[in-house]
């Protein structure tokens, strides 16, 4: 079956990675820009990392006819620095036209602190300006359901927002029901420790449906596992699910989502 | 969205993973009563301890109870409690 994967951090990843995903059916997928493993120190060490997403990342990816797209941004965890964050977000539109672009993101909170939400905030305006879809990343483990919460307060309380214009991500069991009732995209991440399994994604499928829901490897220089999309179709297959199914989380999903970016140039297999 | 399979097929299918972690937990537990200090004076002993009795109550949202329970407290008067700038 061929799928997407709407949420990997392929420049953590091996060009073997690259040929793996391919044959497991992967054709194409999204990469949000997100923390390198340590903070940046200036405007253009994010020029240079948003460079790397929309050209040599793409070109990486097309060896193994995997379409790749992406998503900028400044992450939250270097959103304590203010004035960096509002000096990428000003040279973000310089990129914003560039091949492949989808919109802003993985936006979102991280330890849930008024700098991250002034940025996060900061961010919204931008993607208003520009007409862009939003890719938002929820925090981790205890600060999960506090962040998610304040991320949808914030994003409910704008009304230019709309909502089908929205990924809400790394979704779990006590975020995906707010999410999904207010009309945002959900995405559940395939982590190994913190975050979903397979198993656990599918009982959400299982409880919510297919509906705006979509499942991403998250896959970055982290415990994580680029294959992570393939385990969930297995895990589908196990418990009977139909193709159809399993094709519309996997592949319809992402392709209508990413279908409402004006840069989704995607061209499907034949 | 139901699923595919009874209440009996998924028993079967689940009863050994659902085994294997049981004592994965066990002896985790046993592990820190094995090691020298006493028991740590820390919430998060007493918070896995609620998780586990969590699981003995009736379903079908234990997934979501216990998520809830390993979860900061959320205020929806979070934006004054931070300051945050009016718009
Ligand atoms: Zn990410």
């Amino acid at each position: 079956m061929y799928y997407i994967d709407p949420h990997i951090h392929m420049v953590s990843r091996t060009t073997d990675d690259y040929e793996t995903l391919a044959k497991m059916g992967c054709v194409g997928l999204s990469e949000p820009a997100f923390w390198a493993g340590y903070d940046r120190g200036s405007v253009d060490g994010f020029r240079d990392y948003f460079r790397q997403l929309t050209d040599f990342e793409s070109r990486r990816a097309a060896i193994y006819g995997i379409q790749h797209f992406t998503w900028l941004c400044i992450n939250a965890k270097e959103a304590e620095n203010v004035e960096l964050s509002r000096d990428v977000i000003a040279m973000i539109p310089e990129f914003l036209n560039a091949k492949g672009v989808l919109g802003i993101g993985e936006i979102g909170l991280n330890k849930n602190t008024r700098n991250e939400a002034i940025v996060f905030l900061e961010h919204i305006d931008l993607a208003m300006k520009t007409n862009e879809q939003i890719l938002i990343h929820t925090p981790h483990l205890e600060d999960k359901y506090q962040g998610t919460r304040m991320i949808l307060d914030m994003l409910i309380s704008d009304n230019r927002i709309e909502r089908h214009r929205v990924l809400v991500d790394h979704v779990e069991e006590h975020t995906i029901r707010p999410v999904l009732e207010a009309g945002f995209w959900a995405g559940m991440t395939l982590y190994p420790v913190s975050k979903c399994t397979p198993a656990r994604a599918a009982d959400m499928v299982e409880m919510y449906g297919p509906e705006r829901l979509m499942v991403n490897s998250a896959g970055d220089w982290g415990p994580s596992k680029p294959t992570a999309v393939p385990d969930f179709i297995l895990e589908m297959r196990r418990r009977g699910h139909g193709e159809e199914l399993i094709r519309r989380i996997v592949y319809d999903n992402p392709l209508t989502f990413f279908g409402q970016s004006r840069n989704f140039d995607f061209q499907a297999p034949c | 969205m139901s699923q595919k399979f009874t209440a009996q097929a998924i028993l079967e299918r689940e009863y050994l993973p659902v085994r294997a972690k049981i004592i994965e937990i066990a002896s985790a537990l046993d592990r820190i009563d094995r090691a020298t200090g006493g028991p740590p004076d820390d919430p998060r002993g007493k918070q896995i301890q609620t998780a586990l009795e969590l699981l003995l109550e009736n379903g079908p949202d234990r997934a979501e109870r216990v998520q809830l329970l390993f979860s900061r407290h959320y205020d929806e008067t979070w934006p004054a409690t931070l300051q945050m700038p009016n718009r």
